[in-house]
């Protein structure tokens, strides 16, 4: 094995999608004369943001105000927000958003040519900037399409990082295999940024692309960052049954009904508010996704849901809308019923149920995006600050890509640029070189042992996979309890030990999608264990994690942030710190009255 | 119906053998799949070796171009049944080089894709609280050129670029014209020189097939159209009054 000299950077990002590009284009405005990497397993505009439909969340409008966005977003999180990110949160967001008008982002617009808004659930306002509803793609090929001017940014794409580099409590870089020719090779940096996004793909019904495997999470993970909050994961109430597809909250924001079989809207039922023709801020259809996604267990439970192919669901109704509004506000949504479901949404009812959609939780970070570990940053889905709590609101997670990778860009310009290493220059040179040398060696080691050049290997990459999302679902899903996790978390085990055995058939170097499907498997069992044992124990009910043995919100013992900390041969060990209260004390979540 | 379909898929492993084959996979035949859920079966139950790049399985990442039947199609979105009862032809994208199996090399997009300069060109940047304005009209005036999701299938489809790699080629072209009708936007005439020594724009006669295949109806043929028409204008504005050249 020869060693191809490491690529070194300044800056390096890992992960290309909306946090990872507005990172780099930070880096480059904060200072020009650092150098910046961005690796991505896909090319950037193929990253997951590009699916986002919605909008993106920003005070902009006269009626509305800081308090009023960071408020819903502090109880539409159920208290579990850190509110001094949140503050900070609110207030950068206009600025960033309009960072994005300036770069071209093609937002709607009022008649006197100013940025429209959209309501969107649990919001007291309307603050959601859209364009239709593709917000997430403009977004994302603006990012990218505006990152090509600063010729700073070198790129690797469709490169796959599988480990972190780390010399005395330092992170220095990465190693990655160049997937088109299968070169392992270390890229060495003096700050490190991960923006991988989420990991809904450890669920089997999910609005979450292929590609969502919690890559940088599990990179953290295991060079012992802790990953923060792991236990919340959201469930968007509306996704196309079968493919997992998601029909947007701009849907009911725009006034789309949801509807039981019986053509009743259950909404009400459910303490959501009364049913009005208009939609009613904070109200019924409204009202936050966790809440919405909980009335249809409670519904099918019921046995008021209809049922299909892909089991129960329920209708989501946009018909009275008209034709002139779904074709000028949803016209995605009508593309992909008609795409993907063979429905016309001006015509049909829409199926849908909840579908798996965002980890609220991830790499531990403060408000600058830095983690424990010194030169690593995180943003974006991956990262846990905490903006979102134990419940997203709907078009927060867009915003929090800007802002805070854009801190996190900047933060990182400012560590790298203190740094004179030793490492820089191409070379494995000093002591810190030799160290990276081992390390990296390690590193290439354990890839053609346990994957590359394995011989004999017995479980199917597609059956473990297969298993894993049963025991999520099983056990780990809307509704928990302590039997159900310790099922999950036996399943899980038992899972890990056989993926020591994992099989595989292509041993070729040129862009073998089999071996990273291995690792993204590894990374996604790394995943389970922490959301398992985070769930675990938290032996009470707030937000998206519900524990039917421990149905309440008790902020007694439970007002903190859980850290779940990677032990070998072990469960991971979870320990607490405490949420941060600045102005809102914790009160009742109210909707709808 | 038959209850399964065969799929004909190319392969090429650089690794190990020099030429490319066609295998034959029978998979079932489901009315819910497209043919994306076709080739995930044979990867995870038949084939682990075969390669494709897919993502989003909603039809906006633009990962899963490929030739079905000799057409660029997006594979999530092209259902199974419709090729019934088959077989069904699988290659990569035309008029790129292959990797492996159905994958293409679009580095040359990437590069040209900068070349046409796909950001807002201005002499000053607006203070960082105030936004542009644009009316809905004016929105609208550039808006479906924005809606490219770089899918390549406009690429494959193209008989100029087949034969004249230099070609920047559909999309880049509907992008630089995205831009170029941004009412926030001064950056036409940069553009323009960038794209002054394309001779394949001259060549491609308005078929029309790049926007035929496009998924997402941007009409980059419109868009060639429309800057040849440009160039053209400016080209002899610039011959005939040398004293006023255009902004």
């Amino acid at each position: 094995m020869t060693n191809p000299a490491p690529q070194t950077c300044d800056v390096l990002i890992i992960g290309a999608g909306g946090a990872g590009l507005r990172a780099a284009i930070a880096v480059a405005e904060a200072n020009p004369d650092l150098s910046i990497g961005l690796i991505s397993k896909v090319y950037p505009m193929r990253s997951h943001t590009v699916s986002a439909e919605g909008g993106a969340a920003a005070v902009i409008k006269e009626n509305d105000s800081l308090d009023h966005h960071a408020y819903d977003t502090i109880s539409g999180g159920d208290w579990m927000c850190d509110q001094d990110a949140v503050e900070l949160f609110v207030q950068e967001a206009p600025q960033e958003m309009i960072r994005m008008e300036h770069w071209g982002c093609p937002w709607s617009r009022e008649e006197n040519g100013k940025v429209a808004v959209r309501p969107f659930g649990g919001m007291k306002n309307k603050r959601t900037w859209f364009a239709a509803d593709k917000t997430g793609f403009h977004m994302l090929h603006t990012l990218f399409q505006t990152s090509l001017k600063h010729d700073k940014v070198l790129r690797f794409d469709e490169w796959f990082a599988t480990s972190l580099l780390v010399d005395d409590g330092r992170c220095v870089g990465t190693v990655a295999i160049e997937m088109a020719t299968g070169k392992i090779q270390a890229v060495i940096a003096k700050a490190v940024i991960i923006c991988t996004g989420g990991a809904g793909r450890v669920f089997p019904f999910t609005t979450n692309a292929n590609i969502k495997t919690g890559d940088g999470m599990a990179l953290a993970y295991r060079a012992g960052v802790p990953l923060k909050d792991m236990e919340f994961v959201q469930y968007h109430p509306t996704g196309l049954p079968f493919t997992g597809i998601l029909i947007t909250e701009a849907t009911r924001a725009e006034g789309g009904y949801l509807l039981n079989k019986d053509g009743y809207r259950y909404l009400q039922d459910y303490d959501l508010g009364k049913p009005e023709p208009k939609p009613v801020l904070r109200s019924m259809e409204l009202g936050p996704r966790d809440r919405l996604s909980q009335a249809f267990i409670k519904e099918q439970e019921k046995g008021r849901t209809l049922q299909g192919p892909y089991g129960h669901y329920v209708h989501l109704d946009i018909r009275h809308l008209g034709e002139k509004i779904i074709n000028t506000k949803l016209p995605f949504v009508r593309e992909l019923c008609l795409k993907y479901e063979n429905l016309d949404p001006i015509k049909e009812m829409i199926p849908v149920r909840p579908v798996v959609h965002y980890m609220m939780g991830g790499i531990h970070t403060d408000i600058h995006g830095a983690t424990p570990l010194k030169g690593l940053y995180a943003a974006g889905e991956c990262a846990c600050v905490s903006v979102n709590g134990a419940n997203r609101l709907g078009s927060n997670s867009l915003t929090e890509l800007l802002v805070f990778g854009a801190r996190a860009g900047k933060a990182a310009a400012t560590f790298a640029a203190s740094q004179n290493g030793g490492f820089q220059n191409g070379g494995f040179q000093g002591s810190a070189g030799n160290t990276i040398k081992a390390l990296y060696a390690d590193e290439v080691r354990r890839l053609e042992q346990q994957f590359l050049k394995k011989e004999g290997g017995t479980e199917k990459i597609a059956t473990i996979r297969k298993e894993m999302h049963n025991a999520m679902e099983g056990g780990a899903g809307i509704y928990r309890t302590e039997d159900s996790l310790l099922q999950s978390q036996k399943e899980i085990q038992a899972l890990k030990e056989r993926f020591t055995r994992v099989q595989i058939s292509d041993h070729s170097s040129t862009f073998n999608t089999e071996l990273i499907a291995a690792l993204e498997l590894s990374c996604l069992l790394d995943v389970a264990e922490a959301v398992i044992q985070a769930a675990l124990h938290r032996k009470e009910s707030r937000g998206s994690h519900q524990r039917t043995d421990f149905p309440k919100r008790d902020d007694e013992n439970y007002l903190v942030h859980s850290l779940a900390y990677r032990k070998d041969n072990d469960f991971p060990e979870i320990q607490y710190q405490p949420v941060t209260i600045t102005r809102w004390a914790p009160g009742e979540r109210v909707y709808g009255r | 119906m038959a209850d399964t379909i065969t799929l004909e898929v190319f392969r090429y492993r650089p690794d190990e053998a020099s030429e490319p084959v066609f295998q034959s996979y029978e998979v079932p035949l489901h009315k819910d799949w497209v043919i994306l859920d076709a080739l995930n079966y044979i990867k995870d139950q038949l084939d682990g070796t075969l390669s494709y790049r897919w993502s989003c399985r909603m039809g906006v990442c633009g990962s899963c171009g490929m030739m079905v039947n000799g057409k660029p199609v997006l594979t999530c979105a092209a259902f199974v049944e419709k090729y019934a009862p088959g077989p069904v032809r699988i290659e990569p994208l035309e008029n790129f080089p292959v990797v492996r199996d159905l994958i293409i090399d679009m580095s040359d997009f990437l590069h040209k894709l900068k070349q046409v300069k796909p950001w807002i060109i201005r002499e000053e940047e607006e203070a960082p609280d105030k936004e542009y304005l644009q009316t809905p009209s004016q929105l609208a005036d550039y808006k479906p050129y924005s809606m490219c999701i770089n899918c390549m299938l406009c690429y494959a489809a193209c008989p100029v670029y087949g034969l004249e790699p230099d070609f920047v080629g559909p999309a880049a072209l509907a992008l630089a014209q995205r831009y170029n009708m941004d009412n926030r936007d001064q950056g036409n005439r940069q553009r323009m020189e960038a794209l002054s020594h394309d001779h394949g724009m001259w060549q491609c006669t308005f078929v029309g097939d790049c926007s035929a295949v496009c998924p997402k109806n941007v009409d980059p043929a419109g868009a060639i159209q429309r800057y040849k028409v440009e160039t053209a204008t400016h080209w002899w504005k610039n011959l005939l009054l040398p004293w006023g050249k255009d902004k």
